[in-house]
């Protein structure tokens, strides 16, 4: 299997992903699942300086449903990202995540967000979300960088 | 700050980087500091920091002075400098750059960034230098 992380984390490509996941890793392929960049030509130019020499892919959440599989089959080592849970919800539907494990790594607070975790901040729509992820097979935990400590789904929704 | 005084800087970090790069510049060049301001990444989204960058430039022309490019203080300062050319971003900060640049702010901004880039280069150096070392165990030639 060719997608070597699933993660959901606001800033996407950043300082955590690239460097503390990135040496563990060694992506060759970042996949951002976003609707607002894959229709952004200038902030997807930002997002592969950030990139390094891997390939950087910007598509909606629905096209990443539908391509994991062909990234699955490649050789590329491939981080997959989206900013928020809900976009991960979107591309897990249909038990698209069936089996696979993902990572929940920085959420910050806002509107309707409480805090979880000091990185982790989650509203009702996220708890929902997660749980139908985790009744549809996907095997779900929050770790900010490689040597964190895993933190269960049971956990972060207080069950 | 008036446009006399120059440009500003900000430097925008991880963690406390950027409160220590500020204090180490004030510590050495004392109210030349004044031309600084930190700001950290710490717990805030990518939108949280690109307002606060944002709220901070003003008219004042301004070099953004990031720890590093593949980072959300990166991102944040790109976008926020990519459609003024009273902004410019400089990454890779380190203080010998700092130092240079609060002496300096009355030049062009463009001048500026180009400066800083050169002096923070020419401030990383190895010691004792590779063509001092021997080729065999790395130890200084005699």
């Amino acid at each position: 299997m060719s997608i070597v992380l699933l993660r959901v984390d606001e800033r996407l490509i950043h300082g955590q992903v690239v460097i503390g996941w990135g040496n563990q890793l060694r992506p060759e392929r970042y996949v951002i699942a976003d609707d607002e960049l894959a229709d952004s030509e200038w902030e997807q130019d930002l997002f592969r300086l950030g990139a390094g020499s891997a390939e950087v892919v910007f598509v909606t959440p629905d096209v990443a449903r539908d391509r994991l599989s062909e990234w699955d089959q490649d050789t590329l080592r491939t981080i997959l990202l989206t900013r928020d849970i809900p976009a991960m919800a979107r591309l897990g539907a249909h038990a698209a995540l069936s089996g696979r494990s993902v990572n929940l790594g920085g959420i910050h607070h806002g509107p309707g967000r409480d805090e979880v975790l000091t990185y982790l901040h989650l509203s009702d729509q996220d708890r929902n979300d997660l749980r139908a992820l985790a009744d549809s097979g996907a095997a779900i935990s929050a770790r900010d960088l490689p040597d964190a400590h895993k933190v269960s789904l049971a956990t972060l929704l207080g069950s | 700050m008036s446009e006399a005084e120059g440009a500003r800087g900000v430097v925008l970090s991880h963690a406390d980087m950027a409160d220590g790069l500020v204090g180490a510049v004030r510590r050495i060049a004392g109210g030349a500091a004044d031309g600084l301001i930190a700001l950290s990444n710490e717990g805030k989204s990518p939108q949280q920091l690109r307002e606060e960058l944002d709220a901070l430039f003003g008219d004042t022309p301004t070099l953004v002075f990031v720890d590093l490019q593949a980072g959300s203080c990166g991102m944040a300062a790109l976008s926020c400098c990519r459609e003024s050319d009273r902004r410019r971003v400089v990454c890779g900060v380190n203080l010998p750059m700092l130092l240079d640049f609060v002496f300096n702010r009355t030049l062009p901004l463009a001048e500026l960034a180009e400066r800083a880039v050169e002096t923070g280069r020419n401030a990383i150096a190895t010691s004792p230098s590779p063509a001092a070392a021997s080729p065999v165990d790395g130890k200084p030639a005699s």
